[in-house]
C-alpha cells in the first residue's frame, strides 16, 4: 500500500482522460443525434424506398461491433486519409449510435398517435410544419429515457478509443498501472471513475426530463 | 469478349484472397461463437438468481444482486475486462504475499474473457428477467400457494417458465450484443475474429478490405442469430404473453 | 340560390377489399346544418375525411366553395384552412396550452403575427366559454373541455364549413352537454355544419337537413321531421325506432 499517494497523485493525470472520454462521447452523440434524427424522420414519413434504405442502414450498423467500425476509420483508411485517433473515435462511435438512436427515436415518433397528425393537417399545415412543431416537441420528450440510456453505452463504448491509442482514461490508467504496479487497484478506480460519469449522465437526464414534463392531470377538474 | 478474359482474373484475385483468410478468419469465427456462447450461458448463470434474488429475497441479498448489477451495467466491458485479466493477477501476489492460496484467480486471457463477459451479460440479463418477473403479476404467486405451493415451488413452476417466455425477446437481443462485444476480448490476445483479422493485415497490409470482410461476417452472424431467436421466439410464444425490454 | 359551399359527387373508397364508401353524392349550402346517422363502420367517418382530404377517396371528385379538392394539383393545404375539424378523440396538441392550441394555427398556418393571434384565441376560447382555462395542458382538462378547446381551435381558423367526427362518442354522458351547446350555438350564429353523430336530440333540434348512411351508401335523405317521423324507406324507421325507443315517446310530445 506504499503505492497508494502515488495513485491518489494520478488522478488528475486520470481525470483529464476522463475529460477526454466525456469529449468524445458527447460528440459521438450529437453526430449520431444529427444524423440518426433525419433518418428516423425517412423512415417513418419517408417514401417506401427511402424507408427501406434507412431500414438498411440500421440493421447493417447495429450489427457491426463498434471497434471494428473504429479499425475500419483508423486503419482502414490509413491509405486514403489519416484519421486522428480522438476524430476516428467520435465518428466511428457517432456513426454506430446513429443506428441506435434512429430506432430509438423512430419508436418516441410512432407513439406520438396518428390523431395529432391528422389534427394538425386538418389545420391546414404543411407535413414539414406539422413534423418540427406538432410531432417532433412531443416525440423527443417521449425520447429522453431511452436516449439517456444510449448516452450511457456510448460513454461505456468510448473505452473503446484505447484500441488505437488515444490517451482517454483507459490508455491513462493502463500507464498509471504500468508505473506503479499496481493494476488492481488502478483499474479499479477507472471502473469507478467511469461510474461516476455514467451516473451523473443519467441523474442530469432525469433532471431534464422532469423539467421538460408537461402538467399531469390536476387531481381536482375545476 | 473482354468480359471472358476478365472472368480468370477475378476468380484468380478471389481464390487467392480465400487462401489470406481461409483458415485463419475460420478460426476466428469459431472462438468468437465459442466465446460469445461460454458468455452467455455464464451470463444466465449469473443473470438469472441475481433477478429472482432482487425480486423475492431478503433485504441484504437484494442490496447485494442490485449492487452486483449496477457495478457491472455502470462500467465498461473493456475495464471490466483489465481488472479481472491484469487485475486479479495483482490481488493474487497480494493473497500469497499473506500466506493464503492466491494462484487461482491468476487466468488465462480465455478465462478472464469468459468471466469479463458473462458477468457483465449477466447484469443486463438480469433486468431483462427482473422485468419479465415483475410482470408476472403477484396473482400468479397467490394462486399458486393458495393450492398449497411453497413459494420456491411458486416461482420456479409457474412464474419463471412465463418470465423466461416474456424475456425471450430481449434475450435475442443480448445474443446480438454479445458476439458483436466479444470483439473486445482481441485486445487480450484471444485469437477471435478481429484478432485473426488484425493477424491477417499484419502481413498482408491490407486493412480496408480484410475489416470490411470481417464486418461483413459479424453483420452476417447477427443477422442470422437474429433469425434464428425470431423463429425460437415464434415456437414458444403463449398467445396474449408479450412484454417489450430494451436492452439498457 | 347560392352556390353549395361543400360538394360531393359519386365518392368511392374501399380499404383493402370492404368498400366504405360505394357511390355518395351530396350538397351543403351556407348556414345549413347536415347531421348525417348511421350504424357504426358505414363509412360517415370516412365521408368527412374526404372533403377535407385527410383521406384520399379512389373515385369520385369534392368541391369546396366551387373549388375542386381533388383535382391533381389543388393546394389541399391552403383549402384544408378553410375547413375546420373537430375529431371525436379530440387531439389536442399535447404540448400546447388550451391558448397555444388555438394560436398554432392562425401563427404557423396563417402566419399571423404573435398579439393578433393571442388575441383572436383568446376571443375564440371566449366564444366557447374556456378563456379562464387558457393556460392550462390537455391533460389538466376534463373531456367537455377538451372537444371544445378543439372547437375552438378549429374556429379560429374562419372556416367556410366545420366537420364534427362524432364528437361527443368519446366523452362522459355529463359532459355531452356542453360541447352540444356550444355546437348549437354555432348553428345559431349561422355556421355551415356537417355533423356525423349519435345525438338524435341534437339531430331533430338543430339539423336542417338530415342524412342516414349504411352500408357506404345514403339510404335516405330530408329534413329531420321527414326523417324521425315518416320515413320513406324502413331501414331508417327501423334504426331510428331502435334509437328513439331509448328516447321514449315522451320527446315526441315535447315537439
Amino acid at each position: 500500500m506504499d503505492k497508494l499517494p502515488d495513485i491518489v497523485g494520478s488522478i488528475p493525470y486520470l481525470l483529464e482522460g476522463a475529460g477526454y472520454t466525456v469529449a468524445i462521447t458527447a460528440v459521438a452523440l450529437a453526430i449520431g443525434f444529427c444524423v440518426g434524427l433525419p433518418l428516423a424522420l425517412t423512415r417513418v414519413y419517408g417514401d417506401k424506398l427511402a424507408s427501406s434504405l434507412a431500414a438498411a442502414y440500421s440493421t447493417a450498423l447495429r450489427g457491426l461491433p463498434a471497434l471494428v467500425v473504429l479499425f475500419i476509420l483508423f486503419y482502414g483508411l490509413s491509405s486514403v486519409i489519416s484519421l486522428p485517433a480522438f476524430i476516428a473515435g467520435c465518428l466511428a462511435l457517432g456513426v454506430c449510435s446513429s443506428a441506435y438512436q434512429m430506432e430509438l427515436l423512430r419508436g418516441a415518433i410512432q407513439s406520438v398517435g396518428p390523431g395529432q397528425m391528422m389534427a394538425a393537417r386538418a389545420l391546414g399545415m404543411p407535413r414539414l410544419q406539422a413534423i418540427a412543431f406538432i410531432v417532433l416537441p412531443q416525440a423527443l420528450r417521449l425520447a429522453i429515457p431511452a436516449w439517456s440510456n444510449e448516452a450511457a453505452v456510448v460513454l461505456k463504448d468510448s473505452s473503446l478509443v484505447y484500441a488505437v491509442g488515444l490517451a482517454e482514461l483507459l490508455r491513462r490508467s493502463q500507464q498509471v498501472a504500468a508505473r506503479t504496479y499496481q493494476p488492481f487497484l488502478v483499474y479499479v478506480l477507472c471502473a469507478v471513475i467511469y461510474f461516476g460519469l455514467t451516473f451523473a449522465t443519467n441523474r442530469s437526464l432525469d433532471t431534464v426530463e422532469r423539467a421538460m414534463r408537461l402538467p399531469t392531470p390536476l387531481e381536482e377538474m375545476h | 469478349m473482354q468480359g471472358d478474359a476478365a472472368l480468370p482474373f477475378i476468380l484468380e484475385g478471389l481464390l487467392a484472397f480465400w487462401d489470406m483468410i481461409w483458415p485463419g478468419l475460420g478460426k476466428g469465427i469459431l472462438t468468437t461463437l465459442q466465446v460469445s456462447a461460454v458468455g452467455l450461458v455464464l451470463g444466465l448463470l449469473a443473470g438469472l438468481p441475481a433477478a429472482v434474488a432482487r425480486v423475492y429475497g431478503p433485504r441484504w441479498l437484494r442490496r447485494l444482486a442490485t449492487a452486483y448489477i449496477e457495478m457491472f451495467r455502470g462500467t465498461p466491458l473493456l475495464v471490466q475486462l483489465f481488472v479481472i485479466y491484469y487485475g486479479l493477477p495483482d490481488v493474487a501476489f497480494w493473497l500469497e504475499g499473506l500466506g493464503l492460496p492466491g494462484k487461482w484467480l491468476i487466468l488465462d486471457n480465455t478465462v478472464a474473457a469468459y468471466i469479463a463477459l458473462g458477468l457483465n451479460s449477466g447484469a443486463y440479463q438480469a433486468e431483462y428477467f427482473r422485468g419479465a418477473i415483475q410482470a408476472i403479476g403477484a396473482g400468479q404467486i397467490m394462486a399458486a400457494r393458495a393450492i398449497g405451493m411453497s413459494q420456491l415451488q411458486a416461482v420456479i413452476n409457474i412464474v419463471l417458465p412465463q418470465a423466461l417466455r416474456l424475456a425471450l425477446p430481449a434475450w435475442s437481443n443480448e445474443v446480438a450484443y454479445m458476439v458483436k462485444y466479444s470483439s473486445v476480448v482481441f485486445i487480450i490476445a484471444v485469437p477471435d475474429l478481429l484478432a485473426r483479422g488484425q493477424f491477417i493485415i499484419s502481413k498482408h497490409y491490407n486493412p480496408m478490405e480484410i475489416l470490411l470482410t470481417v464486418g461483413a461476417i459479424y453483420l452476417a452472424m447477427v443477422l442470422i442469430i437474429s433469425t434464428l431467436m425470431g423463429r425460437l421466439e415464434k415456437r414458444l410464444r403463449i398467445p396474449g404473453l408479450e412484454l417489450e425490454i430494451e436492452r439498457a | 340560390m347560392s352556390e353549395a359551399i361543400v360538394r360531393v359527387q359519386d365518392l368511392h373508397k374501399a380499404y383493402g377489399s370492404t368498400e366504405v364508401l360505394s357511390g355518395v353524392s351530396l350538397e351543403v349550402n351556407e348556414g345549413e346544418v347536415l347531421v348525417i346517422i348511421g350504424p357504426s363502420g358505414t363509412g360517415k367517418s370516412t365521408l368527412l375525411r374526404c372533403i377535407n382530404l385527410l383521406t384520399r377517396p379512389d373515385q369520385g371528385r369534392v368541391w369546396l366553395d366551387g373549388e375542386e379538392v381533388t383535382a391533381p394539383h389543388a393546394d389541399v393545404n391552403h383549402i384544408r384552412e378553410r375547413v375546420g375539424m373537430v375529431f371525436q378523440d379530440f387531439n389536442l396538441f399535447n404540448h400546447l396550452t388550451a391558448l397555444g392550441n388555438v394560436m398554432v394555427g392562425l401563427t404557423k398556418v396563417k402566419r399571423m403575427p404573435k398579439q393578433e393571434a393571442h388575441e383572436l384565441a383568446l376571443f375564440e376560447l371566449e366564444r366557447v366559454g374556456l378563456q379562464d382555462k387558457a393556460d392550462l395542458y390537455p391533460a389538466q382538462l376534463s373531456g367537455g373541455q377538451k372537444q371544445r378547446v378543439a372547437i375552438a381551435r378549429a374556429l379560429g381558423m374562419d372556416p367556410r364549413v366545420m366537420l364534427f367526427d362524432e364528437p361527443t362518442s368519446a366523452l362522459d354522458p355529463e359532459l355531452i352537454g356542453e360541447v352540444l351547446e356550444v355546437m348549437k350555438k354555432l348553428a345559431r350564429e349561422g355556421m355551415t355544419m356537417i355533423v356525423v353523430t349519435h345525438e338524435m336530440g341534437f339531430a331533430r333540434e338543430v339539423s336542417n337537413r338530415m342524412i342516414f348512411m349504411e352500408h357506404g351508401v345514403i339510404v335516405e335523405q330530408g329534413p329531420p321531421e321527414q326523417l324521425f317521423y315518416c320515413a320513406e324507406h324502413p331501414r331508417t324507421c327501423e334504426f331510428l325506432g331502435k334509437i328513439t325507443e331509448l328516447y321514449g315517446p315522451r320527446q315526441r310530445e315535447e315537439e
